[in-house]
């Protein structure tokens, strides 16, 4: 009998299904013994991108721990859905204390660790875009100068959507939301405002930065897992569209995360000790309007007189992503 | 073991004498040779296993210990005046979590104007987190008060604001009987935590709670501090078994068998209170019938005591160093509330703000007075009546009169602070 080579003409890449992967390189979700650490029932919305990506980041760093995992959970959307009493959602030893507190309360769980089990278990922080990179910031910049032994991860949504959508510092120029309305000379957020955290983070030299998106799953995966497997202050940063805050039909999540990587909008990258080592390449770049005209809260550059000139400016931005971050594969 | 050391070092080595496992330091004066003593002992190996954390903010010191001791550890941290403010968020949060973590306020007054000598102003402006607050009236009773603070935090699992003055106790240098560690481990059990993040058995601390369970959590906040009004006492005799002295408890009162007046204070004024109405009370000087009434434990307010003591007196005045801004003292409150239909003469005299002097000639004048009869209900001990007046002419008379701290100063051609 002779061997016929099974041939898929998307060898190399994981969409083939993890049947065809060796186990050590199956996601943890295909796994029957995977945690459930965010059980379901809970009270997100549909396509809620943090859900997802939160499911899939407590899920790897509680395999990666043996199940030896404490949560520390910023106020936001994410604590907000998986509570209220007595119907939470987490399977993980969890604790929201407040908003902006939650990589020192993070801190604290892993000193007592240190000297209560020897630092065998280990602690994951998580907030939205509002709790890290705006009130949550000074406690975020804090454990990573003192290098804790802390991994915090922000799900980045581009604002505050639990209170209603307005404006983080993570929020993108020109976007509408509740607090930067649509209305006026320059409507939506001003540009020249807002801050990328990882950049942030990049600059305090710790061990571990990586960004991710819910639409590499596998890739948000795999930097969960090397994250654990490093000491010290590491923060992952993921985007998580959010179909309420950004006007997008909730099958779409994963659709603008996947273009938010391929325009250049949000670089995928991963860094140890503040030197970039990788990025996620750009496969087939596509222009800024692509991932732009799906979403409401852009809807005023479009219509019958497109704002050409701010679309412009945004381009120029993703423009200047793929050349700081190298996003382009090189032919 | 008798030593010679400065109060805030004496705290700091009857904490480490508690075991404490985490340590968050920011530092603020008065309260920094604390955190500075235990972050030496820690270093040094003398106190281990402890992590001692260097925080960027006090927001974050009280998050780290929210942190540790929700995650089971014994945890402590120190803080004043504007530092207390800054975490005020994470303090009512510590309270509603019933984590039992312990710190030490060494009481500095609040700006604006910007102060950093001794009032009560900041322990006071907590008095409804759902901390439990005690008062030491010398460096002996602060250093002893920590360590009945982490009995009590721990056993009612709430957490303990212990509160000695700054720098008239944390920078004053005098005897204090330090414990064994023998003494202290036969005093403190180790730490039992009622709630905790445990792989083992996952649970969800700090979740959403709707108006169906909010009043009851609230009340039980309550209830347990009702309970820590008898478990105080107790306390303090059990105390005074392994350590051989009285420390802590309720209140403490002095020569208030016989007294028709009867004054009440709370901290290391005590003691010049209790000279001024020794003096007092000598024949040649009238022989007053004036004792005196110091609250340790303010919160929970041990209202049954106080009125327990009062209910034979004619009047009382409390001298407190705290201000309720468009009301009148926060002391006097609670202490009308223990009274309420008793019929008593009641005088509120706010005295030392900022750091002003309390003096015994000054106390004997205005309790001269109150025992006259001759006291509004509301009372400023020593102040400057000529210079206040002048300022709101001032404001009567010139629109943009400028900042009131700078014309008061300008006024009283104070160059630099000097004692007042």
């Amino acid at each position: 009998m002779s061997f016929q080579p099974i041939k898929f003409y998307q060898t190399g890449t994981f969409t083939v299904g993890n049947r065809l992967l060796p186990p050590e390189q199956r996601s943890v979700q295909a796994s029957a013994k995977r945690f459930n650490s965010i059980n379901s029932g809970h009270r997100a919305c549909q396509g809620c991108g943090e859900a997802l990506g939160a499911r899939y980041a407590i899920d790897a760093a509680m395999e990666a721990t043996d199940g030896q995992l404490v949560c520390a959970n910023a106020t936001g959307c994410l604590e907000v859905f998986s509570t209220p009493y007595p119907e939470t959602s987490w399977q993980v030893p969890w604790i929201h204390s407040l908003f902006g507190n939650t990589a020192a309360v993070a801190t604290g769980i892993a000193a007592a660790l240190k000297v209560k089990d020897q630092g065998g278990t280990r602690v994951v922080a998580q907030g939205g875009d509002g709790g890290t990179t705006d009130i949550g910031f000074g406690c975020l910049s804090g454990m990573f100068e003192r290098n804790d032994d802390v991994l915090y991860i922000c799900y980045d949504n581009q604002g505050y959507m639990n209170t209603g959508v307005q404006r983080s510092s993570a929020t993108p120029p020109a976007a509408r939301t509740a607090t930067t309305m649509a209305v006026g000379p320059e409507p939506g957020n001003v540009f020249g405002q807002g801050k990328f955290v990882p950049a942030i983070a990049l600059a305090h030299d710790i061990p571990y930065v990586a960004t991710a998106t819910v639409a590499d799953l596998r890739d948000l995966e795999a930097k969960v897992r090397r994250a654990m497997e490093i000491r010290g202050a590491r923060y992952l940063h993921i985007l998580v569209p959010c179909p309420l805050g950004w006007g997008t039909a909730a099958h779409d999540t994963i659709r603008m995360a996947r273009l938010a990587k391929e325009t250049g909008i949000f670089p995928v990258f991963e860094a140890e000790h503040g030197e970039i080592r990788a990025v996620l390449p750009i496969r087939r770049q596509l222009p800024v309007e692509e991932y732009l005209k799906p979403q409401k809260r852009y809807a005023h550059l479009f219509g019958k007189q497109p704002h050409v000139e701010v679309i412009a400016r945004l381009q120029a931005l993703a423009d200047r992503n793929i050349r700081r971050y190298g996003l382009l594969e090189q032919a | 073991m008798l030593k010679q050391i400065e109060g805030s070092r004496a705290v700091a080595e009857a904490v480490a004498l508690c075991r404490p496992e985490v340590i968050c330091a920011y530092p603020i004066s008065p309260q920094t040779h604390i955190v500075e003593a235990l972050g030496e002992l820690v270093k040094g190996g003398a106190l281990a296993p402890c992590e001692f954390i260097n925080v960027e903010s006090e927001f974050a010191a009280m998050s780290v210990a929210i942190g540790a001791s929700a995650a089971g550890a014994r945890s402590y941290t120190a803080t004043a005046s504007q530092g207390l403010l800054f975490m005020v968020e994470a303090v009512y949060n510590a309270a509603g979590l019933g984590l039992p973590i312990v710190m030490t306020v060494a009481n500095r007054a609040i700006g604006a104007p910007i102060n950093i000598w001794n009032d009560h102003s900041d322990a006071l402006s907590q008095r409804d987190s759902g901390w439990i607050q005690l008062f030491a009236e010398n460096n002996q009773e602060a250093l002893d008060l920590h360590i009945q603070a982490f009995r009590l935090a721990e056993e009612l699992s709430l957490p303990v604001m212990v509160c000695m003055d700054g720098f008239i106790l944390t920078h004053a240098v005098e005897r204090v009987d330090l414990p064994t560690q023998e003494q202290v481990d036969a005093y403190l059990p180790k730490y039992e935590p009622r709630q905790v993040l445990d792989p083992r058995e996952p649970v969800s601390i700090g979740a959403m709670v709707g108006p169906e369970a909010f009043m009851e959590v609230r009340y039980l906040a309550h209830a347990k501090q009702m309970q820590a009004l008898e478990r105080m006492p107790a306390y303090a005799a059990e105390f005074k078994a392994v350590f051989g002295r009285d420390s802590g408890g309720l209140i403490h009162t002095y020569r208030a068998e016989d007294a028709e007046t009867i004054v009440i204070a709370m901290g290391s004024v005590l003691g010049t209170i209790k000279d001024t109405i020794d003096e007092m009370r000598l024949p040649e000087n009238g022989g007053h019938r004036i004792g005196v009434l110091g609250i340790t434990c303010f919160r929970p307010f041990p209202h049954a005591a106080v009125a327990a003591v009062l209910k034979n007196s004619k009047r009382f005045i409390v001298l407190e160093k705290s201000l309720a801004v468009g009301s009148g003292g926060i002391v006097a409150t609670d202490v009308r509330m223990a009274v309420t239909g008793v019929g008593l003469q009641g005088y509120t005299v706010i005295a030392g703000l900022g750091g002003r002097a309390i003096t015994i000639k000054s106390l004997r004048g205005i309790f001269e007075q109150g025992m006259r009869d001759e006291l509004e209900r509301v009372n400023f001990l020593d102040l400057d009546r000529k210079a206040v007046d002048k300022q709101l002419a001032r404001e009567r008379t010139i629109r943009r009169s400028g900042p009131i701290a700078e014309n008061l100063l300008r006024d009283a051609g104070v160059v630099a602070a000097r004692n007042y």
